[in-house]
């Protein structure tokens, strides 16, 4: 039997009462693609961060090519031939492509001929693998999947033989996903070993040979891809049946509720961000909008959420919002019936040194309902309102003085969700409603936002998540580069087609 | 799950703090061949040892409750304002224009008259600073570290240009008329029987200090705005989520700032000099910033910790009279209590918070 | 009115003597602040290394002894910075402020003990200070000087007559260019300046090269407090520093915390100190005469203007100010 390229035994880790990873063994054996699935926060990350020496194990030893390694930073993963490409790259965003790579592996103190050595074993990578980037590109100039072949050339510089990537296709187009498959299956033709973390089912059985399952902290099982199914893994990662498809009746829509023409956003820099935005939204409908992150879909979201200056109209039943910034800002949208559950819960939605009923008003301590008289406030009302809410959307623990960041990243999207679908919007925008969540929490998410649709009200749905959009949506628009690419019915189109939009290729020209 | 009781975080935490800056002023006694103990003898006696050394204590801490709040307030919006000295100085001012320029019957309504003044004027010079930063992004500590330096040449200028009486040599103002004297505490404890010293400066502003206090916890944590505040200090991006302009937010923070560090006016200048001199600030905007990282931006900490440095002015006051150490100690005490408490914070919480999770899991 | 006036040689002279410790302490912050470290604290380092280098100065007669003490003291106060920023997290600007205090308080103290002037430390002179260095063929006497012509005045009172640190702050803006620009220290510094994951990632410490940032501070500060106390003046006096740290976060800013943009910068701030010396000269050029407080406030406000009006788009480096936590 060949000996593992790696081998984890005993590996435990917790951060504060937090046990991120309770006795994980694993074995990856040479030259194979390995996938890791598990759930938001089942602690696969972790577990790589720990064999790339980013965090220290409490317990537990690393068995490198059968030799026991200490790992006590990534300078030691490195020299034990390690590489990792991150969820967020860790990249230098005013740096050159070439500075990037060369940082931390500098052959002398002289910065000019490292660069010079570098460029050339660059070009020879480059070649060896198809990883074509320009090495004297600006990072934050070039597109995310450029930057995710930084990020492999940084590891292949370093002569890694093991590759770590960590939930590599999140923020690329289905074609982009594809070329990154293509490459791992050359590395792992040259003999390289391929650690894939990801959430989804997809890509596992897609690549990967063999797969290891974690679930809330520890090791599940191991299987040959070949001989398991999807529905199998589904069941391992969350350890009970799991319907996989969103139960809806047909949308019955009716007046127009949003209307929007020919919105564009520029940022500080001059960047048109929103091009020429044209969309509208109905009365009891979803309107999904699908698109690889950054392509104008959080601008959309904070243009109508009322804090993102725009050019262009935006009419909402049949009355235009102001959209210069000067007579309109997230309490007026609130006002006229708009609510929105924002991308990134932890910067925007929630405030994680808040109570629970502190946050619980957040944009609408404005609300006479939570005035005590002119001057003050009514906490006691507030902590009351929170209860009630806090009971109906299943927040657990039910405790409204506990802070936000001592809620789970479901419950803490609960909270959020219960403040902006009990105000009973008109419109409701929704940003990454499942992001980070438990698969508990994303069918009750589901299930409240279909409720409020049945209930004659327009909905936004932005979502990475394409299955998301695919299972929610009554319309789905695909965003690239700030503009709207077209729009499909969720039953007549696919997958395939949805992935040539997203990377810009328009349906009538493809 | 909290790491720890509540009150070793508002208690035992600050007193640690406070232990490790004595044990330090300790040795930087001793090595300028001080002994420390002695100079704790003298402290004690002359901050508390009498009704007069409480009346100095005191009015000290009304000084520095003022200044606390100020700093406190412009904290909870992230605002770090250290140009409450500056702010301080010209509240002055506005205590001098009231009392001087306006004849007022009683010493009341002087006193509202000087209040709102000296509000004034010190929140238009913490205003400035937060308008630029609002509008144009400049950086506010350095902004109102250099309005400090401004205001004390403007200072200067007025008291030797414009407001000094002529034929004076000194640069100050003529002293106040009669009607705006305040009551001091002899004043103001007599009518209640208890006899208190005639010579000590404590005056009826700490009373208006504690008004203060009640008013800023009652903003902060009571009204609309105090939630709008707290929730820009804590996340800039949910505000503006929640339709919270940054813009506003700055402003009134930073005048609110501003107005209590200028109405410390009212007890330095019409309470106690009755005349407004050159520095009369004395460097009280400073210790705001230490009063409000011990008292936790909390106006019932800045109390208890005003009062403790209101001992340490007066103690330092003695020393330098008692035993040739120079007032300055005072300032270096200052700086390791903002040192402990503030950026070594996580130095003195760690081992803290390690024992009292050990202690749990034994009780589990 | 005769604006060419303004343009005085000795002006002139006197802009480089006063923008040598603004150059040092801004190179200092240039040093900290590209590596993620906020620094306050450049006040409070160079008003103790004025003071520790005028004291032992005075004590052993030898300068070089005193700018060493200077220097030495100056690295204790970032290490300080370090231990509560760097190691324990802590607030950057809080940190500064205490540091800031603690100079402030301990400078007069210790002075007061030592010498017991009030203070200050005595006056120092001959090897106990740095004497402006005499180019050959410059003139020196003020009767020679106004009967010379412009390139001799230019010679004599700008390029020939500082002591030797003015020479060293002005080496040390080519030499940071290189440093930041064309060794991998450089590279690193201002990578984990930027994003210190990148850094940590790539096998390197995080806060080794923090502390190594701050280390340099600490000796350009000391050089720039040394300076003020043994070659600008004559000995130390309370608060000597007189806002100059501040003055040079702001030339920092102003200079978008590049090397030769921080030199023109200081220049500019050292002409309006120069400027505010010299009364008669400003009162001759406009014609009219101006209020001495205003003279003293200048500089300050200046500063206020600089900061609000001309910094425009400057982006500090990104992860500046906040403490390195790895990511959850």
């Amino acid at each position: 039997m060949t000996t593992p390229a790696i081998e984890l035994k005993g590996i435990s880790k917790a951060f504060g009462p937090v046990q991120a990873n309770k006795d994980i063994n694993i074995r990856v054996m040479p030259g194979t693609i390995h996938g890791i699935i598990g759930e938001n926060g089942a602690g696969k990350s972790t577990l790589m961060s720990i064999l790339y020496g980013f965090y220290k194990a409490d317990a537990g030893e690393i068995f490198i090519n059968g030799n026991k390694t200490e790992i006590p930073d990534s300078q030691h993963a490195i020299a034990a031939g390690i590489g990792m490409v991150f969820q967020h790259f860790k990249l230098v965003e005013n740096f050159t492509v070439l500075e990037n790579i060369v940082l931390g592996a500098e052959d002398g103190p002289m910065l000019t001929s490292s660069l010079r050595k570098a460029r050339a074993q660059l070009k020879q990578l480059a070649e060896d693998y198809g990883l074509n980037v320009d090495p004297d590109a600006i990072i934050e100039n070039i597109g995310v999947g450029q930057q995710q072949r930084v990020e492999i050339l940084k590891a292949l510089y370093r002569k890694a033989e093991i590759l770590i990537l960590d939930e590599p296709t999140g923020v690329l187009t289905p074609a982009e996903a594809d070329q990154l498959f293509r490459i791992l299956e050359r590395l792992k033709d040259e003999g390289k070993t391929v650690i894939l973390i990801t959430h989804k089912l997809r890509e596992i059985m897609e690549i990967t040979d063999e797969v290891s399952v974690m679930r809330r902290g520890t090791m599940v099982g191991h299987v040959a891809t070949a001989k398991t199914s999807p529905a199998e893994l589904a069941e391992m990662m969350v350890g009970r049946k799991v319907l996989l498809e969103v139960d809806k009746a047909p949308a019955k829509p009716g007046r127009t509720i949003l209307e929007v023409k020919n919105l564009s956003v520029t940022d500080k820099w001059g960047v048109k961000r929103l091009k020429e935005v044209s969309l509208t939204i109905r009365a009891g409908e979803i309107l999904g909008i699908a698109g690889v992150a950054g392509n104008g879909q959080s601008e959309l979201l904070e243009v109508l959420g009322g804090y993102q200056k725009a050019t262009g109209e935006v009419i909402l039943n049949g009355e235009a919002i102001d959209l210069t910034g000067l007579h309109s800002d997230g309490q007026t949208r609130r006002s006229r019936g708009i609510a929105h559950v924002p991308e990134d819960r932890q910067a925007e939605g929630l405030i994680m040194n808040f109570t629970a009923w502190e946050n619980m008003v957040l944009g609408y301590h404005n609300d006479p309902k939570y005035q005590k008289n002119a001057l003050f406030m009514d906490n006691a009302a507030i902590r009351k309102d929170t209860e009630e809410k806090m009971a109906r959307f299943d927040v657990r623990p039910p405790l409204p003085e506990l802070t936000a960041k001592s809620f789970s990243g479901g419950n803490q999207q609960k909270i959020v969700v219960a403040r902006e679908i009990e105000r009973n919007p008109d419109l409701l925008l929704v940003g990454q409603p499942t992001r980070g969540v438990d698969i508990g929490a994303i069918e009750f998410i589901h299930k409240q936002i279909v409720a409020l649709r049945d209930a004659g009200k327009a909905i936004l749905l932005v979502s990475v998540e394409l299955d998301e959009i695919m299972s929610l949506s009554d319309r789905i628009a695909v965003m690239f580069d700030g503009r709207i690419m077209g729009e499909r019915d969720p039953e007549k189109t696919s997958v395939q087609e949805l992935g040539l939009l997203m990377a810009g290729i328009s349906g009538e020209a493809a | 799950m909290e790491k720890m009781p509540k009150w070793a975080d508002v208690i035992l935490i600050p007193a640690i703090s406070i232990l490790l800056a004595a044990i330090i002023s300790g040795l930087v006694l001793l090595a300028t061949g001080k002994d420390p103990l002695n100079a704790l003898a003298i402290m004690f006696d002359g901050a508390v040892g009498s009704s007069r050394a409480w009346g100095y204590t005191l009015y000290y801490a009304t000084n520095f409750i003022f200044t606390g709040l100020a700093v406190a307030v412009a904290f909870h919006a992230r605002m770090f304002n250290i140009g409450g000295e500056g702010q301080a100085l010209l509240g002055g001012v506005g205590v001098a224009v009231a009392c001087l320029y306006i004849p007022w019957p009683h010493w009341t309504l002087a006193l509202l008259g000087a209040i709102v003044l000296s509000g004034i004027f010190g929140a238009f010079w913490a205003a400035i600073p937060a308008f630029l930063q609002a509008k144009r992004g400049s950086h506010i500590v350095i902004t109102t570290i250099m309005f400090n330096f401004i205001a004390y040449s403007l200072i200067n200028h007025l008291l030797v240009n414009v407001m000094k009486p002529a034929g004076v040599m000194e640069p100050a103002t003529a002293s106040f008329p009669e009607a705006a004297h305040l009551p001091n505490f002899h004043d103001i404890l007599g009518l209640v029987g208890i006899d208190f010293a005639m010579d000590a400066p404590a005056n009826i502003a700490f009373f208006v200090a504690l008004l203060a206090c009640w008013f800023l916890w009652a903003l902060i944590w009571r009204t609309r705005i105090g939630y709008q505040i707290r929730q820009f200090g804590e996340s800039e991006s949910a505000a503006r989520y929640a339709g919270v302009s940054p813009t506003k937010i700055i402003m009134i923070s930073m005048i609110l700032s501003g107005m209590f560090a200028g109405m410390m006016s009212i007890n330095n200048v019409m309470g106690e000099a009755e005349r407004l001199v050159l520095n009369s600030a004395e460097g009280a905007g400073f210790i705001g910033i230490a009063v409000a990282l011990m008292g936790r931006n909390h106006p019932v900490g800045i109390v208890l910790a005003a009062i403790l440095f209101g001992f340490l002015y007066q103690g330092g006051t003695q020393l330098s009279i008692q035993a040739q150490i120079p007032k300055e100690m005072v300032v270096v005490i200052q700086s390791l209590v903002i040192l402990f408490t503030g950026a070594l914070d996580h130095m003195v919480r760690s081992p803290v918070e390690r024992i009292f999770l050990a202690l749990r899991r034994k009780e589990a | 009115m005769d604006f060419l006036l303004l343009l005085d040689t000795s002006v002139l002279g006197t802009t480089i003597r006063m923008a040598t410790p603004l150059l040092l302490a801004c190179l200092a912050g240039l040093f900290s602040e590209r590596a993620g470290i906020f620094d306050i604290g450049l006040e409070g380092k160079m008003l103790l290394s004025a003071f520790l280098a005028a004291a032992v100065a005075y004590t052993s007669g030898n300068v070089w002894i005193g700018l060493l003490a200077g220097i030495a003291g100056s690295l204790m106060l970032s290490g300080i910075h370090g231990l509560a920023s760097i190691t324990f997290r802590g607030n950057q600007l809080i940190s500064g402020v205490a540091i800031n205090f603690f100079a402030s308080g301990i400078t007069v103290v210790a002075a007061q003990s030592w010498f017991g002037q009030g203070g200050r430390t005595p006056q120092i002179s001959g090897a106990a200070r740095f004497d402006p260095i005499i180019w050959p063929g410059a003139l020196t006497r003020i009767r020679d000087l106004l009967q010379a012509n412009l390139s001799t005045k230019i010679y004599s009172q700008i390029i020939s007559g500082h002591a030797i640190i003015v020479y060293i702050a002005l080496l040390a803006v080519p030499l940071a260019w290189w440093i930041l620009y064309r060794t991998r220290f450089g590279l690193r510094l201002r990578a984990v300046g930027e994003n210190p994951a990148a850094v940590d990632t790539a096998g390197i410490s995080v806060i080794r090269l923090r502390f190594g940032a701050i280390m340099i501070a600490g000796v350009l500060c000391g050089i720039a407090g040394a300076y003020m106390s043994t070659a600008l003046q004559a000995g130390f006096v309370r608060e000597m520093s007189a806002g100059r740290g501040y003055i040079a976060l702001a030339a920092l800013i102003f200079a978008k915390w590049r090397p030769w943009q921080a030199l023109g910068a200081t220049l500019l701030f050292g002409y309006l100190q120069a400027l505010a010396l010299r009364p008669d000269i400003i009162e001759k050029a406009i014609g009219v005469k101006v209020q001495v407080q205003l003279l003293d406030a200048l500089p300050y406000i200046l500063t206020v203007v600089i900061l609000a009006g001309f910094v425009g788009k400057a982006i500090p480096p990104r992860a500046g100010g906040e403490p390195y936590v790895k990511e959850r």
